[in-house]
């Protein structure tokens, strides 16, 4: 139980604190949120900043062109930028999150060599074409079918909610190469595709999110051709190769996150006293509570960084338990931050209005709570598969 | 970094629970609630004596001193197993005296009071406490002695002292015999301890004017005070402390930490406890022919309980490490959360059999609910974690 950090850990602090102070100011002003080429240019400049100083696929291993640094290293990295005010991963997150490290984890040594280093450098962009319209919680019934005809599949069928899809060069695309019948489980059957956002039969329409701007997109294939040498992993076993990386989104994806709920929290203290309303004890003991959460958040991060660093392998299911606590803890955030607003939590134009809307989505997207439950229930607890 | 538990801390957590299932299996709970005990829910001092002779309240004592000379990370994880078992008595309070004696921070006094507290680190001295924030007493009939805190002062006072103006009420948990004391503060320095006058607040109007200690203490001893003890408080009056304001610094604010920490880690250990037991009987339990287990609305409820308990663990063990006041406020507050509630879930899962004095659900709800009211309440906790939002600026989270 020791939260100190080695001689090794603090020297990597430091070196990268000296160089966020060094390279923050060089940052152009950050782009309109509507304004999706001027985000995805901002987000690769900073990716190429990161990159040039060696600071790029810090947690990947060093064959796949990472830095192959230690959990807590990676950790630090996480808590230091955030701290900094550095931007987010942004339209970086797919490519750097999860289809980079499944490229590293199952691609050949020429997958590997055409689509990692982009990735890395912020030359290009990926997304996820995961989920369908009638495939969500339940991934693995997906229908987007392809078929193989000479050296290409041929892919008819349409994604949804496909955040950066305007933006992506490239998408991680889950499709069915075989049949759904009942005598195979739905989850054979599925095959992970690199395919070119750019490639004929592909059309993207922006869906509008409630918050007002286009996260995300609905993605339409009609007869698109992508070369079997873009399969990564044999064919009908997609589902294996997408879930080696899928616990790295609920591992370390929101610890720039824990850190802003603290930033957020104190903000909101401080406003509440400005403003008088420090005087209602409600108001304050409520405050007061939510530090005690990000707290718990920070320190989960913690012991799952530790858990991960001694079995050197990725967050385990440990990630569902925070992942539940963090979505829920983000949302009640922002509902105290509409108390402290008042009147103005009406606004749409105040930041902490906008990530109130925003912050929505936590309990729903990258697995719902009620999934995140499940999967607590049945593979922590060990109780019966429920119907 | 490494935050999971040595290998020694396993083993030393290990070595608990098995002493405990050996000690003080469910049989003696029982029997101790279920009024077959012969002396009630008095506690027992043969298994004080095992304990103390395990090293329960010697752990953090220098082993030059004859203790164990581990830290408080290491009294965490054994308070969580006492928490888990239920085991009843004034642990944290025994185990705080023990640490304080051997640490020569009691004063040395009439030598009476000093060896009545130095059998504390071997179990051979029951020790309660009295907070002045105006909690109940426990276990008061079974000790020997009582840590008495005021704003700033500590002291360790002959448990009779405070047992004659006290008044015992039927306590809602079986196994923790509770009484009201009589208003207590803490006396000027070098003075003897002051009952208030009973026109300031006294509950029964009986006058608990406090003996002079050689006449009304019953090993003939005086008071043993924490030496030294000159920290100022904010807003305490020439004439001595404030009787409602604690200090946030001092000895006695340390004490009151540490007691609030390892009564966190009591809860935590019963939290984690009643996850084991609701997810045992939901796959025992059959319903609509499949365990109900298998519903997911019982299977949302382990799973929201296990949440609980692991978030509550994260902070209460980072707390031991660092010993920051806002870590342990927020462990207080997580973990007294996490045994209420989870106790809760429990019974719900249980069904009537959770509704039943037979099972021992009932008996984690009281536990955690007498704890939740000693040491820091939600209410402190939460105050003391809303200032800290607005005194450090981008401090640890
Ligand atoms: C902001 C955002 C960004 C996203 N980005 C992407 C992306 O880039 N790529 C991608 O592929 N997908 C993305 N998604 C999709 C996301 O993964 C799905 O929304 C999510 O998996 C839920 O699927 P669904 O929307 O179809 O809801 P449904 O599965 O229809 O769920 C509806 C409700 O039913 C509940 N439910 C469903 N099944 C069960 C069950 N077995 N037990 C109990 N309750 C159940 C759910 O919890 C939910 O409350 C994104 C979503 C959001 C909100």
């Amino acid at each position: 139980m020791d939260l100190a950090f080695t001689e090794d850990e603090e020297d990597f602090r430091h070196r990268l604190r000296a160089w966020l102070a060094d390279a923050l100011p060089k940052l152009p002003d950050p782009p309109h949120p509507a304004d999706w080429p001027g985000r995805r240019a901002y987000d690769c400049g900073w990716q190429r900043m990161l990159h040039d100083a060696g600071y790029a696929g810090l947690h990947w291993p060093e064959d796949a062109g990472g830095r192959g640094v230690t959990p807590t290293q990676h950790l630090i990295f996480l808590e230091e930028t955030e701290r900094a005010g550095a931007p987010y991963v942004g339209a970086g997150f797919v490519g750097l999150l999860h289809a980079g490290p499944t490229i590293a984890a199952e691609g050949t040594p020429e997958q590997r060599a055409r689509w990692l280093p982009p990735i890395l450098r912020g030359d290009e962009v990926w997304c996820q074409g995961f989920s369908e319209p009638d495939a969500g919680s339940d991934l693995a019934s997906l229908r987007t079918r392809a078929v193989r005809d000479g050296d290409a599949y041929v892919i008819s069928g349409s994604k949804i909610w496909t955040s950066h899809a305007e933006i992506a060069d490239w998408c991680e695309l889950l499709v069915r190469t075989a049949p759904l019948n009942a005598d195979t489980p739905k989850h054979r059957g599925i095959t992970w595709l690199a395919m070119p956002m750019d490639a004929p039969g592909v059309t993207v329409r922006p869906l509008r999110t409630l918050a007002g701007t286009a996260e995300f997109a609905e993605v339409f294939l009609d007869e698109v051709r992508v070369p079997v040498t873009n399969r990564v992993g044999a064919e009908n076993d997609g589902w294996r190769v997408t879930m080696v990386t899928l616990s790295f989104e609920r591992g370390t994806a929101f610890v720039g996150e824990v850190v802003a709920c603290r930033r957020v929290l104190e903000a909101l203290a401080r406003t509440a006293k400005a403003g008088g309303r420090w005087d209602d004890a409600v108001l304050r003991r409520r405050l007061g509570r939510l530090a005690a959460e990000c707290a718990a958040l920070w320190r989960l991060t913690q012991w799952n960084v530790s858990e991960a660093q001694r079995t050197g392998g990725v967050p385990g299911v440990g990630g569902s338990v925070f992942k539940l606590r963090f979505s829920q803890v983000r949302q009640e955030l922002y509902e105290a931050a509409a108390e402290v607003l008042g009147p103005d939590a009406l606004d749409a134009g105040q930041e902490w209005v906008a990530d109130r809307l925003s912050s929505l989505s936590y309990t729903i997207a990258a697995g719902t709570s009620q999934i995140q439950r499940n999967i607590v229930a049945e593979r922590i607890l060990g109780l019966p598969k429920g119907r | 970094m490494d935050f999971q538990l040595t290998d020694d801390q396993r083993a030393l957590k290990a070595g608990m629970r098995e002493l405990l299932e050996r000690r003080f299996p469910r049989s003696r709970l029982r029997a101790a609630v279920d009024g077959e005990a012969e002396r009630g829910a008095e506690v027992d001092r043969e298994l004080w004596r095992e304990l103390g002779a395990a090293g329960l309240f010697a752990l953090r004592v220098p082993e030059s001193a004859g203790g164990v000379g581990l830290g408080l990370p290491e009294a965490v994880l054994a308070f969580e197993e006492a928490g888990r078992a239920l085991l009843p008595g004034p642990l944290a309070a025994t185990e705080l005296t023990a640490h304080l004696s051997a640490a020569g921070r009691l004063a040395d006094g009439d030598a009476a009071a000093g060896s009545l507290v130095a059998g504390a680190v071997r179990g051979e001295t029951v020790v309660t406490a009295l907070d002045q924030g105006g909690a109940l007493v426990e276990h008061l009939a079974s000790a020997d002695a009582v840590l008495a805190l005021g704003a700033t002062a500590v002291e360790v006072i002959p448990a009779g002292a405070v047992a004659r103006s006290a008044e015992s009420i039927r306590s809602v948990d079986p196994a923790t015999p509770l009484h009201r004391p009589a208003p207590y503060r803490t006396a000027p320095h070098g003075a003897a301890p002051q009952r208030e006058a009973p026109q300031r607040g006294a509950p029964h109007g009986a006058a608990p004017q406090r003996e002079a200690p050689q006449r009304g203490a019953p090993h003939g001893t005086a008071p043993t005070r924490v030496a030294p003890q000159r920290t100022a408080v904010a807003g305490t009056g020439a004439s001595g402390e404030a009787t409602t304001g604690v200090a946030a610094s001092g000895p006695a604010a340390r004490l009151r930490r540490e007691a609030a920490l390892l009564t966190a880690a009591q809860q935590l250990g019963s939290a984690s406890r009643t996850v084991e037991l609701a997810v045992e009987h939901a796959k025992r339990r059959t319903q609509f022919g499949r365990p109900i287990g298998a519903f997911q609305a019982v299977q949302h409820l382990c799973a929201g309980m296990l949440v609980r308990a692991e978030s509550a663990r994260s902070v209460v063990y980072a707390a031991a490490v660092t010993e920051e006041p806002g870590d342990i406020a927020a462990a207080k507050l997580l973990a007294d959360e996490a045994a209420v509630r989870n106790a809760r879930d429990c019974l719900q899962v249980h069904g009537g059999m959770g509704f039943t004095w037979e099972s021992d659900v009932h008996l984690h709800l009281k536990r955690a609910w007498v704890r939740a009211g000693q040491w820091q309440c939600a209410a402190e906790a939460e105050e003391e974690l809303a200032a800290g939002l607005l005194s450090t600026v981008g401090a640890c989270l």
